[in-house]
C-alpha cells in the first residue's frame, strides 16, 4: 500500500492536532460573523477564506493527500479548476448585461459597473448590487 | 467470478485480490484513483448548486440576507462541530484498521455513526422549525413575516443544498454501517483495508461540502 | 444474442478456461457478467436498438416535412417525435455508443489488461443505463416530451407531459456515463501492460481517455441541472423562471456547461476510431502520433470553455458572447491537427478500401464539412443570422451523424470480426457504405441551403418555396434508411455462420489483433509485454503476446 508506511508515522497525534485547529477555525468563523467589518463582502470573504483553510486541512491530513501519489491531488484540484470555469463564465455574462427580469419586478437593470472582484468562490457575492424594487405577489 | 484466477501466479495470493490486478498494491492504488474520480464528480455536482446560489445571491442580496436570518447559526455551528468530529473518528478508524486494531476500528466507526446521527437530529429540528414557519421553497413559501419575495428562492436553494447533503449523510451512514459489520467480522487488516479507506474518503467529502455550506448559508450578512 | 448460435471451436481442443468469451457461461450469466467484452456486446445491442428507435423517429420527422402543413401527424405529435428523436439519439445512443460498447470491448485488450479496473462497477453502469432507458421509455409512453432535447426553461417548466420523468431518465443515464468514465480513467492509469508507456498506447485509448475526462467532469453538472429543473417543476423555486425573478439564461449556462463538452464526448471517440482504422488500413506508421494524442486532450479541455456559442441570441451579454466566440475558434486547431495527420498517414500508404476504411474516408469528408461549418457558426455575427435554422441542424448532423455515427459504424466493421469471430459479406458492406454516404449527403446538404435561406429548425410548417429542398432531404433519409437496412442484413447474416474470422484480418499491430477472434474470457494467457509502438508498420512485426496457438 502506497501510504501504508506513512500510516504508522502519521500518528494519531497529527489527527488530534488537525481536529483541534479545525474546531478553533470554526469558532473563529462563527465569531467573525457577529462582527461587522464594514462590508458584507469582507465578511463573506473571511468566512469563505476560513472555510477554504479548513477544507485544505481536511483534504491534506484526513484525506491523506499529503502522502498520496500526486494523481489523486491532481484529480481533486482539476475538479476545483473546472468548477471555477463554471462559475467564471456565467458570472461574466450576468454582470455584463441587462438582467432578464419581468416587468415590475425590478425598476432598474443591473449596472455592469461593479465587477472588480476576482472570480473566486466568493465571486457570487455582490453587496453593491442595487435593491430589487417592488414585490410582485 | 472476477476473483477466479486460472493463471498460476507466484505463490499464494490473498483472497481479496481480483484477477485482473498484478498485486494488492496495484489494486489498492487503483481503487483510490477511482474514489477520487468519484469525489471529483461529487464536487462538480454540488459545485453547480454553489454556482447557482452564488450568482443569485449577487442578484438578490437582500433576499439572501433576509433568508439567512431565519437560519440558526448556533445549530449550524454545532452541526459543523459534529461533522468535524465525525471526520476525525473516521480517520482514526482508517488508521486503526490499517494497523490491525480491530476493536479500535469498530469503536471509532460507531462514534462516527453517532456524530452523523446527531447531525441528522439537529437537521430534523431545523427543518421542522422551517416547516412550521412556512419557510418552504418556491410556491410553497408561506412565511408571513414579510421581506423580499426572493426569499422563496433562497429557501429553494437551502432545501436543495442541505437536502442533497443530508442524503449524502444518510448514504454515508449506510456505508459506515456496512464496513462496521465487515470490520466486526475481521475482514480488514493492514494488508487490506481498502473499503474503510474509501468510505473514509467519501465521508470526508461530505464534511468538506458542509464546511462550505455552513458559512455560505448561515453566515452571509 | 450471438452466443445462441451453436458453433464449434476452431481453436482445437482447449482447456476449460480457453473457451472463447461468447461461449463461456450460460445465456443467463450474461445478465450478471463482469467481463468487459460481454458488457461491451450487451451495450452494443442496446444502443443499436436505440439507434433503430431514434432512426424510426427521424424518418417520421422527415416524412412529416415532405409537404408544408399536415402530412402524417399533427403539430403536437411532431414536437414530441422530434424531441424523442433527439433525446434518444443523444442520451441513449451516441453518448454511450463508442465508449461503452466498442470502448468497453476494445480498451482493456488494447492496453494488455484482463479487464477494466472496476468490473463490477462496469456491470452496475450497464444496469443503470438500462434503468435510465426504461424510465425514458415510460416517459415517452406516458405523455411524451415536447421540449426538444435541450429542455430549455421556462417552456420545460410549464409544459405538460412527462418532462420531469424524461429529465430524470437523463439524470440516471448521466450516472452510467460517469461510472464508465471513472472506470476508463483508472484503467488507463493503472492497468497498462508492462512496456506500454503513455506514448505506446494506441490513439484510440487517448481519445477514449480524453472522453472519460469530460464524462467525469461535465456530467455531474448535467445531473444537478436536471435536478434543479425537477425542483423547478415540483416546487416552483424560480431560479430559472423570469416570472419569479429567476434567470432562464442561467439554465442555458447550466445546460451547456455539460452539453457542449458532451458534444465532444460524442466526437472524440469517433476521432479515436479513425486514428485506429487509418494506419491499419494504410499499413503505415501514424504521422504525428504525439500531436494527435495531445490534440485529444486539448479538445477535451477547450471544450469546457466554449459553451456560450450556443447562446449568442439568448440574451447573453455581448462581452460573454465575444469571449466564447473567440474561444470557440480554438477548437479548430486540435481538430485540424488530427485531420492533417490522418491524411498524411494515408499518404503513400498501401491503402485497402475495405468497409472500415470506406467509413474512415467518409468521416474525413463529412467531418471536414461539419467542422468547417462549425467555424461559421462559432462566429458571433454569422450566427445571429444562422442561429436556430436548418444550417445548424445540418451542421450538427454532419458532426454527430456524419462523423461520430459513421466512425462508430467504421469501428463496428473494424472490430466486428474480433467481437463475434465472423467476417461479414464485404461486397454488401461496401454497397451499404456507399448508400449511407449518398443518403446522408442527400438528406443534409439541402438543409444547409434551407437554413441559409431562413428555414427555422423544429418548425412544423414552412413556406412553399422550401418544399423542393425538404423533399430532396426526405428522399435522402430513405436512401440512408436503406443503407442501414442492408447493413443490418449482412451483419445478422454473419452471426449465423461458424467462426471464420482470422485473428488479424486487417494486419493491424495493436494488441487486440494478436489474440484469437473472438478472444478468450481472460483476453491473454500471459500478460503481454509490449516492445514496439502500436503503428510500427515500417519494420517487421514483433508480437507482444505470447502463448496463443
Amino acid at each position: 500500500m502506497s501510504d501504508h508506511a506513512h500510516a504508522h508515522s502519521n500518528s494519531a497525534r497529527v489527527y488530534v492536532f488537525t481536529l483541534a485547529v479545525l474546531l478553533i477555525l470554526t469558532g473563529i468563523t462563527v465569531g467573525a460573523a457577529y462582527v461587522n467589518f464594514g462590508s458584507s463582502s469582507i465578511n463573506l470573504f473571511i468566512a469563505v477564506g476560513i472555510a477554504t483553510l479548513k477544507a485544505s486541512l481536511v483534504a491534506l491530513f484526513f484525506m491523506h493527500l499529503r502522502h498520496d501519489p500526486p494523481l489523486n491531488a491532481i484529480i481533486f484540484i482539476s475538479s476545483l479548476i473546472f468548477l471555477g470555469l463554471f462559475l467564471l463564465f456565467p458570472w461574466i455574462d450576468i454582470y455584463s448585461r441587462d438582467r432578464v427580469v419581468p416587468y415590475g419586478l425590478r425598476v432598474q437593470a443591473q449596472p455592469a459597473a461593479a465587477q472588480k472582484q476576482a472570480p473566486a468562490p466568493a465571486a457570487g457575492e455582490h453587496g453593491a448590487a442595487p435593491a430589487p424594487a417592488a414585490a410582485h405577489h | 467470478m472476477s476473483s477466479e484466477t486460472h493463471v498460476v501466479e507466484h505463490g499464494a495470493e490473498p483472497a481479496f485480490r481480483q484477477h485482473h490486478f498484478v498485486d494488492a498494491e496495484q489494486q489498492f492504488s487503483t481503487s483510490k484513483i477511482g474514489m477520487w474520480l468519484f469525489l471529483a464528480t461529487e464536487i462538480l455536482m454540488f459545485g453547480g448548486l454553489f454556482v447557482g446560489y452564488g450568482l443569485m445571491q449577487g442578484v438578490y442580496p437582500e433576499a439572501w440576507v433576509a433568508g439567512h436570518h431565519h437560519l440558526d447559526r448556533i445549530m449550524g455551528a454545532i452541526n459543523t462541530v459534529f461533522l468535524l468530529c465525525s471526520s476525525f473518528t473516521m480517520v482514526m478508524a482508517v488508521h486503526a484498521s490499517s494497523t490491525n486494531q480491530k476493536s479500535k476500528t469498530i469503536l471509532n466507526l460507531l462514534f462516527t455513526l453517532a456524530f452523523a446521527a446527531g447531525f441528522l437530529v439537529i437537521k430534523y429540528f431545523e427543518y421542522s422549525h422551517k416547516f412550521h414557519d412556512g419557510l418552504l421553497p418556491g410556491r410553497y413559501f408561506a412565511y408571513h413575516g414579510g421581506g423580499p419575495p426572493q426569499q422563496a428562492m433562497f429557501f429553494g436553494f437551502y432545501f436543495v443544498m442541505t437536502g442533497l447533503h443530508g442524503f449524502h449523510v444518510v448514504v454515508g451512514m449506510a456505508l459506515i454501517t456496512w464496513i462496521t459489520i465487515r470490520a466486526s467480522r475481521g475482514e480488514f487488516s493492514s494488508a487490506y483495508y481498502t473499503p474503510v479507506d474509501l468510505v473514509g474518503l467519501y465521508w470526508h467529502l461530505v464534511d468538506l461540502i458542509w464546511i462550505y455550506l455552513f458559512p455560505l448559508l448561515y453566515l452571509v450578512s | 444474442m450471438a452466443d445462441t448460435v451453436a458453433s464449434p471451436q476452431v481453436h482445437g481442443p482447449v482447456g476449460q478456461h480457453d473457451v472463447d468469451y461468447l461461449h463461456d457461461g450460460s445465456l443467463l450469466s450474461w445478465l450478471t457478467t463482469v467481463d468487459h467484452k460481454k458488457l461491451g456486446v450487451m451495450y452494443l445491442w442496446s444502443i443499436l436498438f436505440m439507434f433503430f428507435l431514434g432512426g424510426i423517429f427521424a424518418l417520421l420527422v422527415r416524412l412529416e416535412l415532405f409537404a408544408p402543413g399536415k402530412t402524417i401527424m399533427d403539430a403536437e405529435t411532431y414536437n414530441k417525435v422530434f424531441t424523442l428523436h433527439g433525446a434518444i439519439m443523444v442520451f441513449l445512443f451516441i453518448i454511450p455508443s463508442i465508449p461503452a460498447a466498442l470502448g468497453n470491448f476494445a480498451l482493456p485488450i488494447m492496453l494488455g489488461a484482463k479487464d477494466v479496473a472496476f468490473p463490477r462497477l462496469n456491470l452496475l453502469s450497464f444496469w443503470i443505463y438500462a434503468t435510465g432507458a426504461m424510465i425514458a421509455v415510460v416517459a415517452m409512453v406516458t405523455g411524451g416530451v415536447d421540449t426538444g432535447w435541450t429542455f430549455y426553461t421556462p417552456y420545460s417548466t410549464t409544459t405538460d407531459g412527462s418532462v420531469a420523468l424524461m429529465t430524470f431518465a437523463a439524470f440516471v443515464l448521466g450516472f452510467s456515463s460517469i461510472l464508465t468514465g471513472v472506470n476508463f480513467i483508472a484503467t488507463v492509469h493503472k492497468l497498462r501492460a508492462p512496456g506500454m508507456g503513455w506514448f505506446k498506447m494506441p490513439l484510440f485509448i487517448w481519445g477514449i481517455y480524453s472522453t472519460a475526462i469530460i464524462q467525469v467532469l461535465a456530467t455531474p453538472v448535467l445531473a444537478i441541472t436536471l435536478l434543479l429543473l425537477i425542483m423547478e417543476r415540483t416546487f416552483g423555486v424560480g431560479v430559472f423562471d423570469p416570472k419569479l425573478g429567476g434567470d432562464p439564461v442561467l439554465f442555458q449556462h447550466f445546460f451547456w456547461f455539460y452539453s457542449h463538452p458532451a458534444v465532444y464526448i460524442m466526437i472524440l471517440p469517433g476521432m479515436a476510431i479513425i486514428s485506429e482504422i487509418v494506419p491499419a488500413m494504410s499499413q503505415k506508421t501514424f504521422f504525428g502520433y504525439k500531436a494527435t494524442a495531445f490534440s485529444s486532450v486539448a479538445i477535451a479541455i477547450v471544450s469546457f470553455v466554449v459553451w456560450g456559442h450556443h447562446m449568442f441570441t439568448s440574451g447573453q451579454s455581448q462581452l460573454a458572447g465575444a469571449i466564447f466566440s473567440f474561444l470557440t475558434f480554438l477548437v479548430g486547431i486540435p481538430s485540424a491537427i488530427k485531420v492533417f495527420n490522418w491524411i498524411t498517414t494515408m499518404y503513400k500508404g498501401s491503402i485497402s478500401l475495405q468497409a472500415p476504411m470506406l467509413y474512415a474516408l467518409m468521416f474525413l469528408i463529412l467531418f471536414g464539412i461539419g467542422g468547417l461549418t462549425g467555424i461559421f457558426l462559432g462566429a458571433m455575427s454569422v450566427d445571429i443570422h444562422l442561429h436556430d435554422t436548418y444550417f445548424v441542424v445540418a451542421h450538427f448532423h454532419y458532426v454527430m451523424m456524419g462523423s461520430t455515427v459513421i466512425a462508430f459504424f467504421g469501428g463496428l466493421h473494424y472490430w466486428w470480426p474480433k467481437m463475434f469471430g465472423r467476417m461479414y459479406n464485404e461486397t454488401a458492406a461496401r454497397i451499404a457504405a456507399i448508400l449511407v454516404f449518398i443518403g446522408f449527403n442527400t438528406t443534409f446538404l439541402p438543409q444547409f441551403l434551407l437554413g441559409s435561406r431562413g428555414m427555422p429548425r423544429r418548425y412544423y410548417n414552412y413556406l412553399p418555396e422550401f418544399q423542393f429542398l425538404h423533399q430532396v432531404s426526405t428522399v435522402g433519409s430513405w436512401i440512408l434508411g436503406l443503407g442501414f437496412l442492408i447493413m443490418a442484413g449482412y451483419l445478422f447474416a454473419s452471426l449465423r455462420k461458424k467462426f471464420d474470422a482470422p485473428p488479424n484480418p486487417w494486419h493491424a499491430r495493436t494488441l487486440e489483433w494478436q489474440i484469437p477472434s473472438p478472444p478468450i474470457t481472460h483476453n491473454f494467457h500471459e500478460v503481454p509485454v509490449v516492445k514496439s509502438d502500436p503503428y510500427d508498420y515500417y519494420r517487421p512485426f514483433e508480437p507482444s503476446v505470447k502463448g496463443h496457438h
